[in-house]
Parts: structure tokens; sequence; C-alpha cells
């Protein structure tokens, strides 16, 4: 038995208590970044081990599954549980002297204890192999997400926030009806039982109506549109770093769910036979990677920007899973992985701008590209990475998806993949424009201070790292993509 | 099959539309809350249904019964409902800030306030 795999959980967890007991100042900031550390240690000990054995089982308490809780880590899992502490173990060090400067200090114990029980929500969701624990994590995360947002300056931080609890606790709640349907008809809440024992049942009308809605509850999680009207007020009012965490991390987990319904847990045979999930995937996908792209353009602010071309990049990977096909699998979980890292980099650099200038409007950008040349320099790299230029992630993944839509033979999704680019293009160019064509009033030099920096670029540079290298990202996505198709490792 | 052998079913989703009505229709935050609790507590009566065996007695091991109710679900909902109650609770206190920096809990007010031309 694999203890690490219930203390990626636990510490932090506990530490989220022991936070809220420090006194305010930099004492839980310097916890919460040592426990990301711990985290990324353990889910790349993990990861590897995973990868060798195929998969690992800890039996909570001692309970053997399927009675008890089981934790459980595959391939699948394994890549998602690294990109989590990875992003966790960047954005937090950038996250001290960003938050510093746009929340007040005397909260930071609560805030850092926010942030400790987000992610040991989203590594719960992401190593639980139960689905009423899934529930549970997914409402720890969210809880901790809606508090987080709320700290934003603007009061406009407040409304967002609430809208975003209302209806992510519907999408929560329409999950645990589509569980508490699945465990009337058959007797189980362990998600590899359940993958067993639903074949049997697969006809009664039961499971379809837990299916519709365990997929839309998740859908309305990982903001597909039209269910995506919560994510660009949430994204734009909540401080820099924790848009840079959000952004990485809660809609992939969402949409690692998404994946583990349907491949795993319901089968794929069952999605695509029994129910119209291509049929209802694949257009809302093209539509919303096509049309969030076009409202990106006409942003003011850049923060919410870019929060529309998350949805859009959303897009491509629920037409990855759409798709239903391995490779198509394939290029929607490297999406997944490497969407996190240019998010990441983009929201972080804002995050630079804003500790500067207190703001992320358009206007405020001129003259940037001089005044803050690191910083824009990692903006443009980011951006080149979400437009998909070769040699950064963003061309790995879209060259997958381009590749499983050509063996599909679906050529005009492959004309609105690279539309979706050239939009991408306009949005970013829209930026570069202003911060290196036109002259600002205030000509000094503000550059980031490296605290700032050094996080910042260690991201943008992983987004070439996995550009080039891909071995660590393509190897874990085939792997994970033939498990979950059923081929097994 | 008649319509009242599972009355408590039907009672679940009139309540769950109940409360989706109310979340969906109100411009009235508090409101809003409220029917997202109704929503919550259907589900709870959902899965209590679940666990209910006919003729089945509590889940005691004792001589003389043979049929117990399944007390898993029961259990979850416990859980859920902790889950619900710190959702509440949140939820409420964002309405409490939101009525400290906008001086209504009123939807339509609020939006009117954040389209002001000047309104940052």
């Amino acid at each position: 038995m694999n203890q690490a795999l219930a203390l990626i959980v636990v510490v932090p967890m506990v530490g989220a208590a022991v936070a809220a007991l420090l006194p305010a100042g930099r004492g839980p900031w310097l916890l919460a970044t040592a426990i990301s550390w711990y985290m990324l240690a353990a889910a790349a000990m993990l990861a590897g081990q995973a990868m060798d054995l195929g998969m690992l089982s800890y039996a909570m308490g001692g309970w053997e599954p399927p009675y008890g809780v089981e934790y459980r880590l595959d391939p699948a899992n394994a890549l998602l549980a690294l990109l989590i502490a990875g992003l966790a173990a960047v954005v937090l060090p950038f996250a001290g002297p960003s938050l510093a400067n746009e929340v007040p200090i005397e909260k930071s114990p609560w805030l850092y204890a926010a942030l400790l029980l987000f992610l040991a929500g989203q590594m719960g969701i992401a190593v639980s192999g139960d689905a009423f624990n899934i529930f549970v994590f997914l409402e720890i995360s969210s809880l901790a997400t809606y508090t987080l947002i709320a700290l934003g300056r603007n009061r406009r931080a407040l409304t967002a926030s609430f809208s975003y609890l209302i209806m992510g606790t519907v999408g929560a709640t329409f999950f645990l009806i589509g569980v508490g349907l699945l465990y009337a008809m058959t007797g189980t809440l362990n998600m590899a039982d359940l993958a067993a024992r639903i074949p049997e049942v697969a006809s009664s009308r039961t499971v379809h109506t837990a299916y519709a809605f365990i997929v839309v509850g998740v859908c309305l999680k990982l903001a597909l549109f039209p269910l995506h009207l919560w994510l660009p007020n949430a994204y734009t009012y909540a401080p820099s770093a924790v848009t840079a965490l959000l952004a990485a991390t809660a809609t992939k987990v969402a949409i690692y769910l998404l994946i583990r319904f349907i491949w795993t847990v319901f089968g794929i045979d069952f999605s695509i036979n029994e129910m119209p999930t291509v049929q209802l995937l694949v257009p809302l996908a093209i539509v919303g990677l096509l049309s969030t792209s076009v409202v990106a353009i006409g942003q003011d602010k850049i923060k919410r920007m870019l929060a529309y071309s998350s949805v859009a990049q959303i897009g491509y990977m629920v037409l990855g899973i759409g798709m239903a096909t391995e490779l198509g699998l394939t290029a929607a979980l490297l999406h997944l992985f490497n969407h996190a890292l240019m998010k990441g980099a983009l929201f972080m650099a804002l995050g630079c701008i804003a500790y500067r200038l207190g703001t992320s409007k358009l206007d405020a950008f001129r003259g940037l590209g001089r005044r803050m040349p690191w910083t824009m320099a990692a903006f443009v790299a980011g951006g080149l990475s979400l437009i998909g230029v070769p040699l950064t992630v963003g061309f790995i993944s879209k060259w997958y998806l381009v590749l499983a839509a050509i063996e599909l033979g679906w050529w005009p999704v492959v004309a609105v993949i690279i539309v979706g680019s050239l939009l991408a293009i306009v949005y970013i160019w829209r930026v570069v424009e202003v911060a290196y064509l036109q002259r600002a009033d205030d000509e000094s030099r503000c550059e980031a201070p490296l605290s700032l920096l050094v996080p910042t670029w260690i991201l943008v540079l992983t987004n070439f790292w996995f550009g080039i290298d891909t071995r660590l990202t393509i190897g874990m996505a085939e792997r994970a993509a033939a498990l979950l198709a059923g081929a097994g490792p | 099959m008649s319509f009242f052998a599972h009355y408590n079913y039907h009672i679940a989703i009139i309540l769950a539309m109940i409360g989706f009505y109310t979340m969906i229709s109100r411009t009235n935050l508090v409101k809003k809350i409220i029917g997202l609790n109704v929503f919550q507590v259907s589900v709870f009566i959902l899965f209590i249904s679940i666990g209910v065996l006919e003729g089945g007695t509590v889940p005691i091991l004792r001589e003389g019964y043979e049929l117990y109710s399944n007390p898993l679900p029961h259990v979850l909902i416990l859980t859920a409902i902790v889950v619900g109650v710190a959702m509440t609770a949140l939820a409420l206190a964002l309405a409490i800030r939101i009525h400290e920096a906008y001086g209504t809990v009123e939807e339509d007010e609020i939006h009117a306030q954040d389209d002001e031309p000047g309104a940052q």
C-alpha cells in the first residue's frame, strides 16, 4: 500500500488548518509553498510508479474496495496529479508577493488556508476512485474557490463569486443526482466497480438519466459553452495569482472527470451508442470555440480576454473528447496539460503587470514592451504557445487534434481548428501592437520584481521545453488514452 | 404501479423544480439561496428514498429481523447536508458583503450600479 497516495491529499488539508492558525504575515505563504513542493515531489514519485506498475491503489482506513473509499492512480490521473501539483508549485511562490499586493495582509492566514483547501480538493478529485468522494472533493475545492474569487479588490468580485457559487452548486448537485441514480441501480460507488456493473443495467432509463445528469453537471463545472457564463467574471475579478491557479487547474480537473465518466465508468460503447454524446459535445465545442474567440477579440480588459480564450480552449479539449477515438482522447489529454502551462504563464504575466500598474486594461499596455520588457516577452511567448506556433506546447496539442480529425475524415473540423488559431492570433496581436508599437506618455521602466518574474519565466520555459521534448507528455497521454480506451498498457 | 407507490420520488422531483424555478426566476440573492437550498433538499430526499426497503427495519443487527434498510445513503446524505450547510453559510456571507458594497441584494439594481458610467 502506498501511503503517499493518501498523503498527497491529507497534507494540504491539514496544512490548511495549520495555515489558518498561523499569525498574519509571510508564515502562511511559506507553509503553503512548502506543501505545494511536497505535493509536486509526491506526484512525480507516484506518477513514475503508476507508469511502471500500471495502477496504484490505496484503501482508505484499511477497508477493502469496493466497500471502502479507494484512491486509485493510473496513467490518466497521474498526468492530472502531476499537472495540479506542478502548477501549484510554480504559482505559489509567485502568489506570495502578488497576493500581498492585492489582498490585505491580515487576511493571509485564511487566504492560504483557502488556497490549500482548493489544492486538497483538486488533488482529491484527481486521485479518488470513489464517485461520492469525488462529489465531496468537488465541493471542497469549489467552496475554497468562491472564497478566493471574492477576495478580489473590485466589488464585482463579490457578484462574480456569487453567480459562480449558484452555478457551481447546481453543477455539483446534478453530479450528486447522477451518482445517486447510479447507486440505486448498481449498489456501488467505487468507479471501477461501477464500470463493471453498469453494462448489466445499461438499457435502463435510470442509467440514461444518471448519465445525462453527470455529463451536464460536469460540463457546468468545466464551463463548456453555453454553460460558461460564470467563468469570464470569475477569472477577471479574482486576484491575479488565484486566476492563474484557477485557469490552469480548476477546469482541467472537470475535463478529467468528464473523460473518466464517459470512457471508464459508463464505457465508451454506452456513451456513443446509447447516448448522443458525440452529437452533443462536438457541435457545442465548435460553436463555443469560435464564438468565444470572437468575443475575446472585442474585450478591453486583457484578463477578461484571456478568460474568454480559456472557454475557447476548453472547446478544443471537449472536441477531442467528442471525437470518441483514441487519438482524439490523446489530443484532449495533451491539450489539457499544455493549456494549463500556457494559460498559467499568460495569467502570471498579467499578474506582473497588475503588480506594477494595478490594471489589465488595454490602454495601460501602451509602451509596455519597453517599460516591462521581460514581462511582455513572457506574455508574447505565452501568446505564441496559445496560438500554436511550432516549438511550443500549443502546436503539439493542436497538431494531435488535427491528426485526430483527419483520421475521422472530419475536414470541416480541421478548418475550425485552424480558424480558431487565426482568431487567437488576432486577439494576441491586439495586445502586442499596443505594447510594442504605441508610445506611452510615461516611458520610465517599471519591470516587475524578480520574485514574480522567475516563476513566470519558469512556466514560459516549460512551454518551450514540452514543445520540443515531448516524450513525457505525449508518452503519458498516449498511455492514458490507450488505458481509457480499453486497449490496456 | 400506481402514481402514489413512489410518492417520495415525485415529491423529490416537485421540490427540485420548485427550487430550480425559484433560483432562475428570482432576482433577490437571498431568495436565490433559498431556492438552491430547496433544490439540494430534494436530492437528499431522493437519496434517502433509495435506501428504504419495503418491510425493512432500522439497520441494527437483532434476532428476529431479516430485512434491513440500507444505511449507506443516509450516511452519504449526512455528508451532503454538511456540504450544503457550508455552501449556504458562504452564500449568505457573500450576500452580506454584496449588501455592504452595493447597498442592495436585488440583482437588477446591482447590474444597474455596475453599468453606470464611471463605475469601475
